[in-house]
């Protein structure tokens, strides 16, 4: 393979005091793939994709990620400056609740067209247009643009949370549990709404979520982890289908059949 | 001829760890060998091991042992040994599948389903979805279903769905698994027309068919999976 990874993880632990975090976490991702990480809550789904994506600084271990030049730097010898401005453009972050993605007390558009401000977009009108384009595309009504969030129900807002964040063009997007408190005819539509974004931008993402449903439909690899630790990975359907480790028998033994 | 499909020395168990950690040997020192344009048949009753067979080829099920080389973009690819990345590349451009179930996506509509392998290996959507309408026509499915998700689809209209996406692409090896198991004796007719078509092409057929009129008709070999029991230590 000529391609080289997206992002790389060597050896990543975070430890809380003598309590595991995360422990010897690595893997590379790929541009346009999509790695699912499952396990049950305490895991360290959620330690791990925070530092991964530079908010929680690990105990041990390197982050790499490729730049749009090419360079391939680790994420904690970057500067503070720098990896902000990854965080604002090259990178997005769908948090399970949207509230703590979005401004609630701004409109919708301005939402939206925020991230595009940071990355020096002044005119007014183009942003407007970039901001009414992208609620289009998470299918949000044209006449919603001025309202503020808080007007929304959980799945517009969640909807209104990527279009914020897809706005810029990004490369690689870490998602939290990004359906969990919508109820399932609203999780339905978002997912499709997400595999396609996905699939049309060719997006990397690294998705943390319980949900073996939604890691079945969204990724092309999974990492399971169970206490820290990374027990099985591996392609998608082949771990859903043929799981090896004990705990992933477990989890897909535990799935409800409707 | 070309092969490029050759199984050697493949062998399957499952751990059931929930279960005491309970080891089934499923197959073992499986070999065959598939050639261009030749239709093999994975024959056996059932319980025999066919299914995994075809899942190992694919790589939805890891095998314990063995070799599945592919010849993949021109070179040889051991399935077994090979990484994810080299597995979804395999199976973008070198190996189809025809599963026996559709896995269906919420609001994607059945003529995106099948016209989705073709998009994936770089076709347009304009030409991806034309193919897309002829195959699905060609299977009789009626025309106002096409826009629909198959998610409410009859049985055999799922089937022919999951046919024609199988179908469309031009992979040089298709598995297929039981493809015409819920399809009455007219579409069950056109997919093996389908089949004799895509031997012409020079396409390497795996299948499971346990209409022996269908096996019959498409079968070039028949792989006795039998003989791949696994060996009982004496009990």
């Amino acid at each position: 393979m000529t391609e080289e990874a997206l992002l790389s993880a060597r050896s990543l632990s975070k430890f809380y005091g003598n309590r595991i975090g995360c422990a010897d976490v690595s893997f590379d991702l790929w541009p346009g793939e999509v790695l699912a990480v499952v396990g049950e809550s305490g895991s360290g789904k959620t330690t791990l994709l925070n530092c991964l994506s530079t908010r929680l600084l690990p105990t041990s271990g390197v982050v790499s990620y490729r730049m749009r030049d090419g360079t391939f730097r680790d994420l904690y010898r970057m500067s503070e400056a720098e990896r902000r401005f990854l965080m604002r453009t090259d990178w997005g972050f769908v948090h399970q609740n949207p509230a703590d993605g979005l401004r609630m007390t701004v409109s919708a558009g301005a939402n939206v067209g925020e991230r595009l401000m940071a990355l020096g977009e002044r005119h007014y009108g183009n942003i407007r247009a970039s901001a009414t384009d992208w609620l289009g595309r998470v299918e949000i009504a044209e006449d919603r643009v001025d309202d503020q969030p808080r007007a929304f129900s959980g799945g517009m807002r969640q909807r209104l949370q990527i279009a914020r964040n897809l706005v810029t063009g990004p490369r690689l997007v870490f998602m939290d549990e990004p359906t969990g408190g919508l109820d399932v005819s609203v999780q339905a539509r978002l997912l499709d709404l997400l595999r396609g974004l996905v699939q049309d931008m060719g997006l990397a993402a690294l998705v943390v979520t319980h949900d073996l449903a939604v890691a079945r439909l969204l990724s092309h690899r999974i990492m399971v982890m169970k206490e820290g630790y990374v027990v099985e990975t591996g392609l998608t359907d082949r771990v859903l289908d043929d799981p090896q480790a004990p705990y992933t028998q477990l989890l897909v033994s535990s799935i409800l059949q409707v | 001829m070309a092969t490029p499909l050759v199984v050697s020395e493949l062998t399957k168990s499952f751990t059931m760890h929930l279960q005491g950690g309970i080891r089934l040997s499923i197959v073992e020192d499986v070999a065959f060998a598939v050639r261009a344009g030749e239709c093999a048949v994975l024959g056996g009753p059932s319980g025999v091991g066919k299914s995994s067979i075809l899942k190992m080829v694919y790589g939805n099920y890891c095998a314990d042992g063995g070799q599945i080389i592919v010849s993949h973009r021109g070179e040889l690819v051991d399935l077994v040994a090979a990484d994810p990345r080299t597995v979804m590349a395999v199976r973008r451009e070198t190996i189809g599948y025809v599963s026996q179930f559709l896995r269906v996506v919420p609001r994607v509509s059945a003529l995106d389903v099948v016209a989705e392998p073709l998009l994936a290996a770089g076709e347009t959507p304009e030409t991806a979805r034309e193919r897309s309408a002829a195959l699905l026509s060609r299977l009789n499915l009626p025309e106002r279903l096409w826009s629909l998700p198959p998610a409410t689809f009859s049985g055999g209209e799922q089937q022919r769905v999951n046919v024609a996406r199988g179908f469309i692409t031009a992979h040089p090896i298709l598995l297929l698994d039981e493809p015409t198991a819920s399809l009455d004796k007219v579409n069950a007719r056109v997919v093996v027309d389908m089949i004799a078509e895509k031997k012409q092409e020079g396409t390497a057929l795996l299948g499971i068919f346990h209409d022996q009129e269908v096996r019959e008709a498409v079968a070039d070999t028949i792989i006795d999976v039998t003989g791949f029991a696994p060996r009982r230590d004496a009990a």
